[in-house]
């Protein structure tokens, strides 16, 4: 009987050492910079508050950390979107300056392997910038490095909170070098084919109410001018 | 007492393997998936019909006029800073009536940026369609518009959008539907 006890906390503790090196394994970190960083093209820099009652609206399943905003909005309860939420939020340029308006819809990518530290999720972006035209862009997010250092610490703190400064960039494809894909619509950006870039800075996050300071940026590069 | 210790070791190492195997074979998402109902066109390409119950569908609805705005309590920007850009984000159904994705539809008449009706049709296990639509519905009322761009099983399709906009029966329980029906053909097809 001794032996069986014996295994059952080694096959415990095995389990716990694996967790352990998943969580801290140093080799899954995310980088912090832009790839469009050293971009000469001309790039368009929108962002937003990552707070979502901050926003215009956000709606998921209802029953996720984060509360559907406004109080009175539908809720994405049926099967096939239930790992979807959308958000409708107001970019700002500059000091504060608003600039357009932005759909975008977010769902858990089945490509997640946690064991990579890959928590993807696939996500588009509906842009309308007023004077300047519509445009699409569609981007895989790795959001492991935003758990690992943001939410779990707010879970396992006493107080139910995280309090620091993270930065990462979210956007890890479907581009070779981690950029996501724009497809220009209308105005200036018709034809436009070219790569974007989301990234997210956190200050504060609530394991109870979800981001309490944080700051989306979407990075956009004017890459191919307009080719009618 | 080495036996016991050996015993604990060969434990550890089962539930370090025993871990990653769980973690490397079962699947962390799996989403849920609608049977899709497409049939194929005699010509060549697939054909699939969404629609969108209204009003019951409607997550979001911003017009100029920022009184008509749906949810209640939405705080929408308004003519001033969009003009008369309207915005609209819906459940989308498939023929049988089933929830199988959300799409956006954003409409302008602004000469500054030409006048453009798009819409993004995300479907969650399937991908993303990014139509345009032209300005101006045909005859019969039908809107015709064209696939800009796909994500993921649309990336490879190419073809033709057709929006309408049909009146519910009086015994229906919603007031109207929005039909798009996408006639959709791969670029492999053109190839041969």
């Amino acid at each position: 009987m001794k032996y069986l006890y014996s295994l059952a906390i080694g096959i415990l503790v095995g389990a716990v050492l694996f967790v352990l090196g998943l969580y801290y394994n140093p080799f899954s970190a995310q980088t912090a910079v832009s790839p469009l960083a050293v971009t000469t093209d001309q790039v368009i820099d929108l962002s937003f508050s990552g707070v979502p009652n901050e926003g215009i609206l956000y709606t998921d399943h209802g029953e996720s950390v984060v509360s559907p905003y406004p109080d009175r909005v539908s809720e994405l309860w049926e099967p096939a979107v239930v790992k979807t939420s959308v958000w409708v939020t107001e970019f700002q340029v500059g000091r504060g300056e608003a600039t357009g308006i932005g759909v975008k819809f977010i769902t858990e990518s089945e490509k997640t392997r946690l064991i990579n530290g890959e928590a993807l999720a696939n996500s588009v972006w509906h842009v309308y910038l007023p004077g300047q035209g519509t445009f699409l862009v569609d981007q895989t997010e790795n959001y492991w490095s935003y758990i690992r250092e943001v939410v779990i610490p707010a879970r396992v703190s006493s107080g139910d909170n995280w309090l620091g400064a993270f930065h990462g960039v979210m956007t890890n494809g479907p581009g070779s070098l981690g950029t996501g894909r724009v497809t220009g619509g209308s105005g200036k950006f018709t034809n436009l084919e070219s790569e974007a870039v989301e990234s997210l800075s956190a200050r504060g996050y609530s394991s109870v109410t979800g981001p309490v300071s944080m700051t989306r940026n979407l990075t956009i590069a004017l890459s191919s001018a307009k080719a009618e | 007492m080495r036996r016991l210790f050996k015993t604990f070791i060969f434990g550890i190492v089962l539930g370090a393997f025993g871990a990653g195997a769980l973690v490397y074979f079962v699947p962390a998402v799996d989403l849920h998936r609608e049977r899709s109902l497409i049939s194929v066109q005699p010509n060549g390409g697939n054909l699939e019909k969404f629609r969108i119950n209204l009003p019951r569908d409607r997550i979001l609805v911003g017009l100029p006029g920022v009184d008509d705005s749906i949810p209640a309590g939405l705080d929408w920007p308004g003519a001033e800073f969009l003009g008369d850009m309207q915005a609209e984000v819906f459940k989308v159904r498939d023929e049988n009536s089933a929830v199988v994705g959300v799409a956006s539809r954003l409409a302008s008449s602004s000469e500054e940026t030409g006048p453009f009706i798009e819409w993004v049709v995300h479907l969650p296990a399937r991908g993303t369609m990014y139509v345009q639509m032209e300005l101006t519905p045909a005859a019969d009322g039908v809107r015709n518009g064209v696939l800009r761009s796909g994500t993921r099983e649309f990336e490879p399709l190419h073809g033709n959008v057709r929006e309408q906009f049909v009146l519910a029966a009086e015994d229906d329980d919603v007031q109207g539907r929005i039909v798009l029906e996408t006639a959709l053909v791969g670029t492999l097809g053109d190839e041969e």
